[in-house]
């Protein structure tokens, strides 16, 4: 499924040969906002072909961590690869869904076109969309459900129909390794269902997904592994392992109180 | 990122175009001008005036609208003041009025004050509006200052910075009209051909960044085109006015479509029309200043848009929530006449005034303009003691009710699944769906065997032969 | 003209005007700035003009009473307009400004026009101000000959004194949290009109001195100034003021050097005041930030140096760590050389001939920084899965910042232990 449009280098990363390679892997990355330590010495290596969740509380940098990996926010120290390169070089291979209010919603598009971007990556300069990437948008649509919602303008749309015109943006990416962020988050129950199809649809298909994710009630039963952050890396592991009661009373209680003064320190100090 | 490569052609190109009209100069376009004017059986200045500004709006209201859409509207206002300073220096550099030179200093300074903006907002506690007074106001009075300066330097004369304050549409020459025709030409061709590129860094330029585009590159493109543009309205409409040209146009245009590929030629349009109308108004009224009354009409378009556009327009807009609201009164009306017949089980009795106004929230005066209404559609009849429906109105009200009760048992049913759709209570929501869905739902629910259940007896004969 | 005196007493009048117009603007620009509607301030000055020609049409003259009242309320009108169209045809609020203060001024422009021939109200004046001329036209007053212009400006500056003043509590209120205010009872609408009419009327009353664009510079400029250098409302008040006055006597006197108008180096000079609070303001200044952090590195670089040099000695490799061994720990970071000089020229560090060896003093202060890491190490350590040796380098880092209250909690947190996660002992609160 892989484009021709490809860069070379990002073929041959995609090839068999580099089957054994991790899809994403984070060294020693820091990030800050405006001096704020809000990520600590993150190292982080994940399997391929699974479904990750990433869980903290509020304020744990869960949207942060994806955002400094994919290079939206600077990263104070530390590195990236995706599938064993760094990841400005095989940013083709990662596709996105990013949070459903970092856009403006009356922007004049129709709910195919903000579809369609997600073939941009795979088009040069000055080329438009042509009959093939509208085949492929409106194909990805039909999956998320949103066939018959093609041409309406995104404002008119609810917030859980928004939330799969992302999604199906993402799909028409065809990328091998996917960041989304809370896409669970205010949605309906058709929504979360059709969401959850693709995720393990997507599964199916080989591909690797990290999904930020709020909620404890489900991240059991959506995921298979799971990454608990709260300002560093927790845990990680596979859900079996990792979802029990002592690694989450360390992520979301217990001894924040003095890993939240940390925290407070280092921003008193640096400021 | 090689892919961007492509983008290093545009300084090249325009490197070329400016030789080209070096080596030609400007004969060739005043003969195109003479004989065009001729066709049209015009004065060659009137001519070359409605050329100019007609170019000038449409270039304007076509990068307008990229800006308006990323809010940042008054960035263009910000951008014209901060030009002055540029042209004042580079006349002090150059010491006369040469058209190039002081465009090419307009626009650098242009360009360093949207900078400015932009270092301040991401790198101080000022916010966005206090960012751009701050440069506006302080670039323009360092070109007031300076071209003070220049203005008492007895060559200061031809300096013509007055001229860029107001504008002075009437003393366009044929060296304004070219730069104007040059600058457009090479905005519009931008704009057609990273029209892609625009879009998703005005829609969501943190994708744009994951896709690996220079999104700083581009959007400091797109700057630079508006700073282009702002600079060659200067002359025509001045300072202030330029910022309605590159403003009116794209929100006008906004009211009109939802489709971004449909709103910026349109934008371009009304930008011409204003020009155009403008500039003919102004001919009609010699000694008011032509930008003024340019900008003026360009007020007009938008008033126009905002009143009368279909869907966006304001008269559409209350017109649609009047009969909507009408709508549900009416159907409310109905079904509690219809309910109350019911508790009385029997539909010939008439209903009380004083029974409705305890089922419903209606004052007296609102009852009574809805009786009327009713009345005056033949749904409901009057008697002595109060009101009753008529046949009409039985079977409409029959139908209100069913659809009604239809939502109540299929909210209870299914409302996880549909909870989209749910965004008023059940007594409203009988409005918002289509007949197509209720018959849909209806036959489900017969399906599962749940339809008699819970469908008023009263109402099932009625409504039979619809939907045998 | 009397050349001798008349100088004087006019540059002393302009500089009175030119101070009464920045402070009055500084003093309303504060609210503007903190309720982000600066570009209302702008737009509000240049839809004066309209008002200003219909008051003369009606009026049929130049009395400033009907003047500030046609200008007041075309004032008003640019507010309810913009917020007409932003709320009804749903225009974002940069383009409903847009639209509405450019329509009205091209309104105002032909309006002038068309009057301009009755009156003397060119466009010049409208766009310039007439500063310099202000001591050409005096009203008699107590004996004393004062610009007409200076005294407009006088009271309208005592008026929005007395304004702020009365209304201080409130427009704090209403400025940080217009909801809260409207829950407290606060009549948010009504002060938010009365400043929106402040804001007009100064317009007016300013705009004949500095012109209708730099009215804007007034307002903006020296508050957010203030902004920069202060995080206290009244602080920010009076630096606002300050900066105003400041700015009016430095553009009045580099415009008479310079030979150009006063308004516009006005606002130059207030620009001026800006650019050095961007760089030079104590906490959110660039050169401060800059400074702060390259001491912060430098600090952590020096406590790195003592903490290195105490383990050398703990392991007992010998009394001084050589030069070299120091650089090469501290590789790929620069400014060793200064940390170490100040280390040693803070009597923390002793220079020997083969190398580098702690004081007592800088002992006694490497001990407390490595209990300070240990402690880290082993809080890490017990409630965090991580695998051991992952755990240095969070705790590197943190022990720079853990002051002695926190450290105690986390001795607490931990039970106090002998030894770190690696088996090093863990030395008792603060003894080297």
């Amino acid at each position: 499924m892989l484009s021709p449009n490809t860069d070379p280098s990002s073929t041959a990363a995609a090839a068999p040969s580099s089957e054994r390679v991790p899809p994403f892997e984070i060294h020693d990355m820091t990030v800050a906002y405006h001096n704020k330590p809000v990520l600590w010495d993150v190292d982080l290596t994940v399997p391929e072909n699974q479904l990750i969740a990433i869980l903290g509380p509020n304020g744990a940098g869960k949207s942060t961590l994806i955002k400094a990996v994919l290079g939206l926010i600077p990263r104070a120290s530390g590195r990236v690869d995706i599938f064993g390169k760094p990841y400005e070089t095989n940013r083709s291979l990662v596709g996105y869904v990013p949070q459903r209010e970092s856009v403006d919603w009356d922007f004049p598009i129709s709910a195919l076109e903000v579809v369609l971007m997600g073939r941009y990556g795979h088009l040069g300069l000055f080329r438009r969309p042509g009959k093939h990437d509208r085949e492929i948008s409106l194909d990805a649509l039909d999956k998320v459900g949103m066939a018959d919602y093609a041409e309406r303008q995104i404002s008119q749309l609810s917030g859980g129909q928004q939330q799969r015109v992302f999604l199906a943006r993402a799909l028409v990416q065809d990328a091998r390794l996917y960041f989304m962020d809370e896409p669970f988050a205010g949605v309906d129950a058709a929504t979360e269902r059709a969401i959850l199809t693709l995720l393990r649809e997507l599964k199916e298909q080989q591909k690797t997904v990290i999904v930020v994710h709020h909620s404890l009630q489900t991240v059991r039963e959506y995921f298979d592994h799971l990454i608990l952050l709260n300002m560093r890396v927790v845990a990680h592991g596979p859900m079996a392992e990792t979802f029990n009661d002592d690694n989450l009373q360390k992520t979301y209680g217990g001894r924040l109180a003095i890993l939240d003064r940390a925290a407070e320190a280092v921003r008193q100090a640096k400021e | 990122m090689q892919r961007f490569g492509l983008l290093w052609l545009i300084p090249v190109a325009l490197a070329l175009e400016i030789t080209a009209v070096e080596a030609f100069g400007l004969e060739p376009i005043q003969q195109g001008i003479v004989v065009l004017a001729d066709l049209f059986g015009l004065h060659y200045n009137s001519f070359l005036i409605w050329l100019g500004t007609s170019l000038l709006g449409l270039t304007s209201g076509v990068v307008g609208a990229f800006a308006v859409l990323k809010k940042r509207s008054l960035v263009g206002d910000a951008v014209a003041h901060a030009a002055l300073p540029g042209l004042a220096i580079a006349f002090m550099l150059i010491g006369e009025r040469n058209f190039i030179g002081m465009l090419t200093g307009a626009a650098i300074s242009g360009i360093l004050g949207s900078l400015a903006i932009s270092w301040l907002i991401r790198h101080t506690r000022i916010k966005s509006d206090a960012a751009i007074g701050i440069v506006l106001s302080v670039l323009f009075g360092l070109g007031i200052a300076l071209s003070r300066i220049i203005q008492d330097d007895p060559t200061g004369q031809q300096a013509g910075l007055d001229a860029f304050l107001l504008g002075k549409t009437a003393g366009m020459i044929s060296q304004d009209l070219l730069t104007i025709a040059l600058v457009a030409a090479n905005v519009l061709v931008m704009v057609a051909l990273l029209y892609k590129e625009f879009k998703l860094i005005g829609f969501d330029p943190d994708f744009a960044a994951v896709l690996g585009w220079p999104v700083l590159v581009l959007d400091g493109l797109l700057m630079a085109l508006l700073v282009f543009t702002t600079v060659i309205g200067l002359p025509a409409v001045g300072v202030v006015l330029i910022a309605a040209m590159l403003i009116i146009p794209g929100v006008s245009a906004r009211f009109w479509t939802d489709k971004l590929h449909v709103l910026v030629p349109l934008a371009g349009f009304f930008g011409l029309l204003t020009g155009f109308v403008g500039t003919y108004a102004s001919a009609q009224f010699a000694d008011l200043p032509a930008g003024a009354v340019i900008v003026l009409s360009g007020s007009a378009v938008f008033m126009i848009s905002m009143l009368v556009a279909p869907r966006r327009g304001l008269i559409a807009r209350s017109l649609l929530e009047l009969t909507t609201r009408l709508r549900i009164a009416r159907q409310n009306l109905l079904r509690t006449l219809f309910e109350a017949a019911e508790e009385n089980e029997n539909i010939d009795i008439p209903i009380t005034p004083s029974v409705l106004l305890k089922l419903r929230s209606w004052s007296p005066r609102q009852l009574q303009v809805l009786s009327w209404w009713g009345r005056l559609l033949g749904e409901v009849e009057s008697h002595p003691t109060g009101w009753r429906l008529t046949e009409a109105g039985r079977r409409h009200a029959a139908q209100i009710v069913r659809a009604h009760r239809l939502w109540e048992v299929y909210l209870v049913e299914q409302a996880s699944i549909a909870s989209d759709h749910v965004h008023r209570d059940a007594d409203e929501i009988e409005h918002v769906l289509t007949p197509e869905i209720l018959k849909d739902l209806e036959q489900k629910l017969q399906a599962a065997g749940r339809w008699p259940a819970t469908a008023p007896s009263s109402v099932h004969p009625l409504t039979e032969g619809e939907h045998a | 003209m009397d050349t001798v005196l008349g100088f004087d007493a006019i540059g002393f009048w302009i500089i009175a005007t030119g101070i009464l117009v920045n402070v009055s603007g500084a003093l309303l620009g504060n609210y503007l700035v903190l309720r982000r509607m600066s570009l209302l301030g702008d737009a509000i000055s240049h839809a004066v003009l309209p008002g200003l020609a219909i008051a003369f049409v009606v009026a049929q003259s130049r009395h400033p009473i009907p003047m500030l009242i046609g200008a007041a309320l075309a004032g008003l009108a640019t507010v309810l307009l913009t917020e007409l169209i932003r709320r009804f045809a749903r225009v974002a609020e940069d383009a409903a400004i847009g639209v509405v203060f450019t329509s009205l001024f091209a309104l105002g422009v032909i309006l002038i026009s068309r009057v301009a021939s009755q009156v003397d109200l060119d466009p010049g004046c409208v766009l310039y101000g007439i500063l310099e001329s202000a001591a050409l036209d005096t009203i008699s007053l107590a004996g004393l000959e004062i610009p007409r212009m200076t005294l407009t400006l006088a009271i309208a500056t005592v008026i929005i004194i007395a304004f702020v003043g009365l209304f201080w509590k409130e427009l704090k209120i209403v400025s940080f949290d217009p909801n809260l205010a409207t829950t407290l009872g606060l009549p948010t609408t009504l002060i938010h009109y009365l400043l929106m009419a402040m804001v007009a009327g100064f317009t007016v009353v300013a705009f004949e001195a500095v012109g209708s664009i730099l009215v804007v510079a007034m307002l903006v400029v020296p508050s957010a100034t203030a902004y920069l250098l202060t995080d206290r409302m009244h602080w920010m008040v009076l630096l606002s003021v300050v900066v105003g006055i400041s700015s009016a006597v430095l553009g009045r006197e580099s415009a008479l050097m310079l030979d150009t108008s006063v308004a516009g180096m006005m606002a130059v000079a207030a620009g001026a005041h800006f650019v050095l609070a961007v760089l030079f303001g104590p906490h959110y200044g660039v050169v401060a930030r800059t400074l702060f952090q390259l001491r912060v590195k430098l600090r952590i670089q020096r406590e790195d140096i003592m903490a290195l040099v105490y383990r050398w000695q703990e392991r007992g490799s010998g009394s001084a760590m050589p030069r070299n061994a120091i650089v090469e720990a501290m590789s790929g970071r620069t400014g060793h050389t200064l940390a170490l000089n100040m280390l040693t020229w803070r009597g923390l560090m002793q220079r020997a001939a083969d190398g580098f060896s702690l004081s007592d003093e800088g002992r006694k202060e490497a001990g407390k920084l490595i209990r300070g890491h240990r402690l880290w190490e082993s809080f890490l350590a017990k409630h965090s899965p991580l695998p051991d040796d992952h755990l240095h380098s969070p705790a590197d880092r943190m022990e720079h910042f853990i002051n002695d209250k926190l450290l105690q909690d986390v001795a607490q947190a931990v039970d106090h232990p002998d030894t770190d996660p690696h088996g090093q002992p863990i030395l008792s609160n603060g003894k080297g």
